[in-house]
């Protein structure tokens, strides 16, 4: 694996004690590496949405490990001290809905990040700017939120998640809101960030356009994932959002 | 790093600023309060530093002549006046009453002045117009804010005075305007009923038995005239000469005339310990409830200011925001709203005061005061706010 990417070992997360314990995830293996987009389906109460609050540090597992890059970041406990720091510079979000911040324009809600991160106002712009201009959203830099349509808005919120150049992207239903041909453009934006940034990034998805895109897709099942070969069908460049 | 409570504040600017304006005019309504206890305050010293006595001579084991009656003979500055250490003695009235102007009337302090010039204690210290009284009946002294001109006619109980001079800020400690009249028609004033009472009276006595006895030929005469007199004013105002203590010539004046002398510290400890104390408590009052309710409003705004960015917090806090810059955030918004409710307010309060029915004194130090306390209920009032935001899990951004 390369070094910049993610390794889950055995990972568990357990709600509760006793007779009423919920066991949502029981020892999950995945691997994702730098560069690529994994898909991550399964039904409703199968343990998505746990495994990705243990991926985004937001919940503590039960037991397990977890390798970001070369760092073990989670070894039956956490081994980073400040999860916030963890979260802001080593994972990308990106929502199902864009939940930009409403009263910054595009260019801040993507500058945000990196001046939280403690860089120059400026650098961190400049910063925002280059990405908005990879994601082809430059134009509407100054736009508010309420100004941007449904699928810049999601671009936006896909700048966000890359502008500290995180190893590992978790996306939540990127393209649940969108109609198919700017799913698709969406897909092939993080296809295209993944390359072009060396990252490795998790799509968590219902959607059946876009889960014949990815290579590998994990499913998972009552709390446990089996990797399957996914399709890895080409996207159409043309795709816009 | 940018200003996220900037950035919130310049997009939602309507509702901050119309939030503000309506906490403005309440903090209005508290400045002017505590303008409206200054101005009391201010009143009663005025009362005392126009009034131009070193001590007050009252009857004995009163609060008079302002906290309660008193009433000494006016024969009594006679031997005041002779103390060591007077350096003179003046007798005063004080008569709060409805005085008739034409066809209204006008709430006033009348006072009765002894005869003298400018200096005597007692006298209106100086005139913004017209001339001193200068006659023994019917002339009177008005303050400005009486509303009377110089010529109009006032009337006190059954007689017209003419008036000759005005004067300023003349007011007693309630702020009521004064009218300063010759000493024996302020004293005729106070007891002086209508003529119907008056032959009402002399029948009464005519018939007692007592007052009409052959052997003492004009008792009843002599009865029926001291009947219709006053020899009482309420107090004896003195001024102490150079080199003598104040309390010092006090002490003297309680020991031998058997009277109750107050220095100008104990006057004035009246006037505002026990005079306005009970005024003093109602604005108190009123302030803590204002303060409440401002802090209440700030409160609830900015928790529903808070309520409506759960998401957008939530979403802060999940790609890496510290609680201390979500807190600062909210702390700061509040702190504009009270930064713009107090401009409004001090531009509220002191277009207000002129036309305010009492006198409102409006001092640097309380707008500092409110200033910071304004600034403190926001940061207070911001607490609940605070602690909701940081309560947000940043697992609600996931879903």
């Amino acid at each position: 694996m390369d070094k910049r990417g993610i390794r889950i070992e055995g990972l568990s997360k357990r709600y509760g004690e006793g007779t009423t314990a919920v066991h949502a995830l029981k020892d999950v293996n995945l691997h994702v590496d730098a560069g690529e987009v994994v898909g991550l389906i399964g039904p409703s109460g199968s343990g998505k949405s746990t495994l990705l609050k243990c991926l985004g540090a937001v919940i503590d597992p039960t037991a397990g490990r977890m390798i970001l890059g070369d760092e073990v970041i989670y070894d039956n406990g956490w081994k980073v001290r400040d999860l916030r720091a963890l979260r802001r510079d080593k994972i990308g979000f990106v929502f199902q809905a864009p939940y930009l911040i409403p009263f910054l324009d595009a260019t801040d809600n993507v500058a945000l990040l990196p001046m939280l991160a403690g860089m120059p106002n400026a650098a961190a712009r400049a910063r925002a700017d280059e990405l908005l201009t990879a994601l082809d959203v430059q134009h509407r830099a100054q736009a508010m939120p309420a100004e941007l349509s449904g699928g810049e808005q999601q671009r936006v919120s896909i700048a966000r998640g890359l502008v500290n150049q995180p190893p590992v992207i978790l996306a939540d239903e990127p393209t649940a809101p969108l109609d198919s041909a700017r799913a698709m453009a969406v897909v092939r934006i993080l296809n295209d960030m993944a390359r072009k940034y060396a990252t490795a990034i998790i799509v968590v998805t219902h959607d059946e356009k876009i889960i014949p895109t990815f290579k590998r897709i994990y499913h998972i099942r009552e709390g446990v994932t089996h990797e399957e070969a996914g399709e890895g069908r080409a996207i159409d460049h043309g795709a816009s959002t | 790093m940018i200003s996220l409570a900037g950035r919130d504040i310049l997009h939602a600017w309507g509702k901050f600023l119309f939030t503000g304006i309506g906490l403005g005019l309440l903090i209005g309504v508290t400045l002017t309060m505590a303008g409206v206890y200054r101005g009391m305050v201010d009143d009663g010293k005025a009362l005392l530093d126009n009034s131009g006595a070193d001590l007050w001579i009252v009857q004995k084991d009163t609060l008079g002549p302002y906290a309660e009656a008193s009433s000494v003979h006016d024969d009594l500055y006679r031997s005041i006046q002779i103390t060591a250490g007077v350096a003179m003695a003046a007798n005063v009235t004080y008569l709060t009453m409805q005085v008739r102007k034409g066809d209204s009337d006008v709430r006033a302090m009348v006072v009765g002045i002894a005869p003298g010039a400018v200096g005597t204690p007692g006298w209106p210290p100086y005139l913004v117009s017209g001339r001193p009284i200068s006659r023994s009946h019917y002339e009177a002294v008005a303050d400005i804010a009486s509303g009377f001109r110089i010529g109009d006619h006032v009337r006190i109980r059954r007689h017209d005075y003419n008036v000759v001079g005005l004067t300023r800020r003349m007011v007693s400690s309630s702020g009521d305007p004064m009218i300063f009249i010759p000493l024996k028609d302020a004293q005729q004033a106070q007891f002086l009923k209508d003529n119907e009472s008056i032959l009402q009276g002399r029948r009464r006595t005519a018939q007692n038995p007592a007052f009409s006895h052959p052997a003492v030929p004009g008792l009843l005469d002599s009865v029926v005239a001291s009947q219709s007199s006053n020899p009482y004013v309420n107090a004896v105002l003195v001024t102490v000469k150079p080199g003598f203590a104040a309390e010092d010539v006090a002490a003297s004046i309680r020991r031998w005339q058997r009277v109750t002398a107050y220095t100008r510290a104990q006057m004035e400890g009246i006037l505002v310990g026990k005079l306005i104390a009970t005024s003093a408590r109602q604005i108190g009052m009123f302030l803590v409830i204002l303060a409440v309710v401002s802090a209440a409003i700030v409160a609830f705004i900015i928790y529903s200011l808070t309520m409506d960015k759960i998401r957008e917090i939530a979403v802060l806090k999940l790609i890496g925001t510290r609680n201390r810059t979500i807190a600062a955030m909210i702390m700061q918004q509040a702190l504009v709203l009270g930064v713009i409710g107090f401009v409004v307010g001090k531009i509220t309060a002191t277009f207000a005061a002129p036309v305010f029915p009492k006198y409102v004194l409006l001092i640097p130090l309380d707008s500092i005061a409110g200033f910071f306390a304004v600034l403190a209920i926001c940061m207070l009032a911001s607490v609940v706010a605070i602690r909701m935001a940081l309560k947000v899990d940043p697992a609600e951004a996931i879903g």
